[in-house]
């Protein structure tokens, strides 16, 4: 573990080792080069029947405030070393983040060990030959390069003024992540992939407890977020939200601002399982067996799809298989036009197995936030939602609240904030009633994570089944 | 903390024990199962001689650069998984995970960074930049932070209940193990499919700080994670079983004691008997909660208002507020629930998730009640929160001073707040969750933690179950589905009228408790009572697609 010499580490690419030991962000960042040199260092190790190497490596800057205080602000690099052995049937992977010729050899071995001591998996599939990768260009240097002040000084943006109103606080997060990952194996196939993402998200409230308004944003470039404008936009959330008003929990026409419909749209991805629906056991099982694929299950202007390429997401284009992603439709125009295939389910169903997404985007209208609200007699705007859980996997059915900004909208205009509800709800029975599309926007990132471009939208007859005093 | 000599020499054991095992094919099958053929005694660590010098060249780097107070920690984190599905391995992973985290105070603000790179010049660059984030934070600087006195421990070492270290065993056991268990499942009427996998943690931690602390910790905790499914035969249902074993801070004795291929019987039958369950009719019931469910409403609606740092706004842009604030307005006054309540905050229960010998500031926690007959009592706490609360401490004739309650995930993640274990103290009548049943007219006995969601402030809760029972004039008459009870916080513990009492006490937790930004993961542990709850608000989740 402690390694006083380093000499005995420069056979491996030389930046991965730094004498000055300075936790600079690029020592953490491989060119696609040096990573696959460095798998074809790792694969040399192996005498399996078969091997793959997944590597990562990324430097990670944080700045966290609250209370109108610096919190916590930190640097982290770090990498990661996976490698998969293969014995016929049998694997098993063992992770590292020791770079050494030794800690490698050793990595292998044990995963070696490991494999053959496991038990066969009939479900092991050959590993897949090279393949043809379109690459993405996501690396910013603006994320990456971004000095500690000047991340204090975005802090500021929101600090500033809300210090200096009196009867705010502020509360927030910037992250800045640089990565890249690579993924190798024994017959040749070689995938990479790198980037950086700008995370910007703010909470305002009121001293008097009475409001609490949240705003975000997220960026494969730094340069493209407009950190200033989330911060005023969770000022501006924050006093209008003041002194909510308690009414009926019921069935109410809702406009959901990207953030709301993101963290609950992207639960169908998780659920469009071939396998677990030809199990019986999911919601797109058909009545008597068979699946919903080819039915119309949502609103027929509903596209649903995965798009590495999409230049608002810039995802990673292969999954952790190697298998390159493209655009993927899985909803067009409200049909069911794939479910998931793994590349087992692939084979045994005999059909292209679909690889597993990096991306989620639903396609959007031309209406904004306010053309919205001007069209609606009475209903609900919702800024975002909070601990959204599953309640029925049968018809992802789910439950959460909303939250940091609930509006009554009343003959065409925001007319007073109310408190918070919490719904009993599906992302199935809301896109079935669907009024109105927005316009996509990138999101500052949902409880379930990942790259998110979703469009605001207005619907009918949204679950809320009773009030939270939460503000 | 394992150097690599170590290491090698941990690997070779295992090997020892693979071909032990390999001779003996069946050897654990039967009864035997119980008492382990080869007992690894585990001891508390002592810390290498070169990690204790990495940990002071960080130190020194981080004074060196103008910090006031430094902290490092060298940790080496080791996961194991074996995952399987009815009759076959899905995977077997193993990670690890070695490097430092230093954080530093420079003039009132924390920097914190974080390499893998441990060789001397690594950690004190490390140091060196934690200190300088530390400075550049400066230009935003409102209050400085002060943190309470701790007095130093020089020398420590601990190690936490497990008795086997799972790394001892060997993968061809571990899995074999779940595959019977997952066959006696599959053995039960309409159960398809089961999922099955076994979850290690083993953390190496090496603490040292500019007070004067040294710290050696090694903590090994396991998960049992298994689903029973059940499909109706013309498929229009399917049901659910899981949750069956709580997550512990022991060792792999903890997976021989439950002895999975054993009870798997009963469980997948439990999947089965869910597909004839009666629908719930929404109304008013008293619920009587097992502590195998209770466990996750003490979680949200107790332990998570009671964090300070939650209640004074830090968690406001990710994981909330409370609406157990401000502390002025609580403490001493407000009540939670009935005077027989008591709820313990403590990080001491042997084998329980957040038991440890030192917290992350070399802080030795202590025991303390939140809830003390009824009424709020205290607050979760670190060195930089205690000092928040001092006017309440002073009042209680109490010393200023950190419960203990700083945690980091990783060596890689930045020391904040996280939560100990936080249990229901068992009443003072030695009553069970059966004598609790036999006590109530109409309502619904709940086993197991299903579906929950809580406001980001813990007023509005709703919560599910694994399994729900029907109870009329005492005595449980049948089995329900599609049951969730919604609860406002206060108002929920002020209807408990019933306890069980020592024992009925049981503890249960969470492998993955979420908080802060970046987001850091927490295993903790409630321990709790059974309990009754009077005419609490049952909806039925069930609908059709």
């Amino acid at each position: 573990m402690p390694r006083d010499n380093i000499t005995d580490v420069l056979s491996a690419p030389a930046r991965l080792y730094h004498p000055g030991g300075s936790a600079l962000p690029n020592d953490s960042i491989l060119s696609r080069d040096d990573a696959q040199a460095l798998i074809e260092r790792i694969k040399q190790f192996s005498r399996a029947d078969a091997v793959e190497v997944q590597i990562f490596g990324g430097y990670a800057t944080n700045v966290r405030f609250a209370d109108n205080q610096m919190s916590t602000a930190g640097g982290v690099g770090d990498f990661q070393v996976g490698v998969q052995s293969y014995f016929g049937a049998k694997h098993a992977v063992v992770t590292t983040n020791e770079l050494t010729d030794e800690a490698l050899r050793r990595a292998v071995e044990k995963s070696e060990t490991l494999a053959r001591l496991a038990p066969d998996d009939p479900e092991s599939m050959p590993q897949l030959p090279p393949q043809q990768y379109q690459p993405v260009e996501a690396y910013f240097p603006s994320v990456a390069d971004m000095s500690a002040e000047a991340r204090a000084r975005i802090a500021l943006t929101a600090l500033e003024p809300c210090r200096s109103a009196g009867d705010l606080t502020a509360a927030g997060f910037l992250q800045n992540n640089a990565f890249f990952t690579a993924f190798g194996s024994s017959t040749g196939l070689f995938a990479y992939h790198r980037g950086t993402s700008s995370n910007y998200t703010v909470t305002v409230r009121t001293t008097d407890g009475t409001g609490s308004g949240w705003a975000g944003a997220e960026h494969n470039d730094a340069g493209q977020v407009d950190f200033a404008a989330v911060s005023r936009r969770a000022i501006e959330k924050a006093r209008a939200s003041q002194k909510p008003v308690a009414i009926e929990p019921g069935r109410y026409t809702v406009i959901m601002e990207p953030q709301a419909v993101g963290d609950l749209c992207q639960l169908i991805g998780f659920y469009a399982d071939a396998r677990a629906t030809d199990e019986g056991r999911s919601p797109f099982v058909k009545q008597g067996g068979g699946t919903k694929v080819g039915e119309k299950i949502v609103d027929e202007r509903i596209n649903l799809y995965a798009d590495p390429f999409d230049p608002m997401v810039r995802a990673q284009p292969f999954d952790g298989d190697g298998l390159p992603l493209g655009r993927q439709e899985f909803v067009r125009n409200g049909v069911l036009e794939t479910l998931y295939y793994s590349r087992f389910w692939a084979k045994k169903k005999g059909v292209q197995p679909t690889g597993a997404p990096t991306s989620f985007l639903m396609r959007g209208g031309s209406a904004s936030v306010e053309d919205m609200i001007k069209s609606t007699p009475r209903g609900i705007l919702v800024t975002r939602l909070w601990y959204l859980r599953e309640v029925d996997p049968r018809t992802i059915l789910y439950t959460g609240l909303t939250r940091d900004g609930t509006f009554l909208i009343e003959n065409g205009k925001v007319s007073r904030a109310v408190k918070n509800f919490r719904f009993n709800d599906s992302p199935l029975f809301m896109l079935n009633n669907l009024e109105t599309l927005g316009r996509p926007e990138r999101l500052a990132g949902t409880e379930a994570g990942g790259a998110v471009v979703v469009p605001a939208i207005k619907v009918r007859d949204f679950n809320f089944t009773s009030l939270s005093d939460a503000i | 903390m394992t150097t690599r000599r170590d290491f090698l020499k941990t690997g070779s054991v295992a090997a020892g024990a693979v071909a032990l095992s390999s001779s003996l094919p069946g050897a654990l099958h039967g009864t035997e199962a119980m008492v382990p053929r080869v007992r690894h005694v585990a001891t508390a660590p002592e810390m290498d001689a070169v990690v204790k010098e990495l940990l002071m060249e960080a130190l020194n780097a981080a004074k060196l650069a103008g910090a006031s107070y430094a902290d490092a920690r060298i940790g080496r984190y080791l996961q194991n998984f074996v995952v399987t599905r009815e009759q076959q391995i899905i995977n077997v992973v193993d990670t690890d995970s070695i490097g430092i985290g230093v954080r530093a105070l420079v003039d009132g603000t924390w920097g914190f960074a974080a390499s893998r790179d441990l060789t001397k010049a690594g950690v004190a660059a490390a140091a060196r930049e934690a200190a300088a984030i530390a400075k550049a934070n400066g230009v935003a600087r409102d209050r400085r932070i002060t943190l309470a006195p701790a007095p130093a421990v020089p020398n420590a070492s601990w190690k936490n209940a497990y008795e086997i270290d799972p790394w001892t065993i060997p993968v061809e056991e571990k899995a074999d193990l779940l595959i019977r268990s997952n066959a006696a499942g599959l053995k039960a009427a309409n159960v398809k499919y089961v999922f099955s996998a076994l979850f290690f943690r083993k953390q190496e931690r090496s603490y040292a700080n500019t007070d004067g602390s040294v710290i050696a910790q090694t903590i090994v905790q396991t998960a049992i994670q298994q689903q029973f499914t059940a499909v109706s035969p013309d498929f229009s249902d399917f049901q659910n079983r899981g949750n069956t074993i709580q997550p512990v801070g022991r060792g792999w004795e903890w997976v021989l004691q439950k002895q999975l291929a054993e009870n798997a019987v009963a469980w997948g039958e439990e999947a089965s008997a869910k597909l004839k369950a009666k629908p719930v009719e929404v109304g008013r019931y008293d619920l009587v909660l097992h502590p195998s469910h209770l466990w996750l409403t003490i979680h949200e609606s107790i332990a998570h208002p009671t964090e300070l740092d939650r209640a004074m706004g830090y968690e406001a842009n990710y994981a909330g507020t409370s609406f157990v604030a401000p502390p002025a307005d609580f403490l001493g006054k407000f009540t939670y629930g009935p005077a027989f309540m008591n709820v313990q905050g403590d990080r001491s229960q042997p084998g329980a998730l957040a038991t440890v010998g030192y917290d992350d500031e070399g802080v030795a926690p202590d025991e303390f009640l939140i809830v003390k007959e009824g009424k709020v009592n205290d607050y979760q706490t670190t060195r930089e929160q205690a000092s928040w609360l001092d006017w309440w401490y002073k009042s209680q004739g109490k010393a200023v001073r950190s419960h203990g309650c700083s945690y980091a995930d990783n060596w890689s993640s930045v020391q904040f707040q996280r939560m100990p274990n936080v249990s229901l103290m068992p009443g003072e009548k030695e009553q069970s969750y059966e004598d609790l049943i036999a006590a109530t007219d109409r309502g619904i006995a709940i086993v197991g933690d299903g579906s929950f969601s809580i406001d980001q402030q813990r007023y509005n809760a709703q919560f599910g179950g694994q399994l729900f029972y029907e109870i009329r004039g005492g005595k449980i008459v049948g089995m329900l589905k599609d049951v969730a009870y919604q609860i406002r916080t206060p108002e929920f513990w002020n209807s408990m009228d019933m306890i069980g009492g020592k024992q009925s006490y049981e503890v249960w937790g969470s492998f993955f408790d979420g908080k802060g930004q970046p987001g850091q993961v927490n295993a903790v542990s409630h321990g709790s009572v059974p309990a009754r709850f009077r005419n609490v608000n049952v909806i039925n989740t069930g609908r059709t697609a």
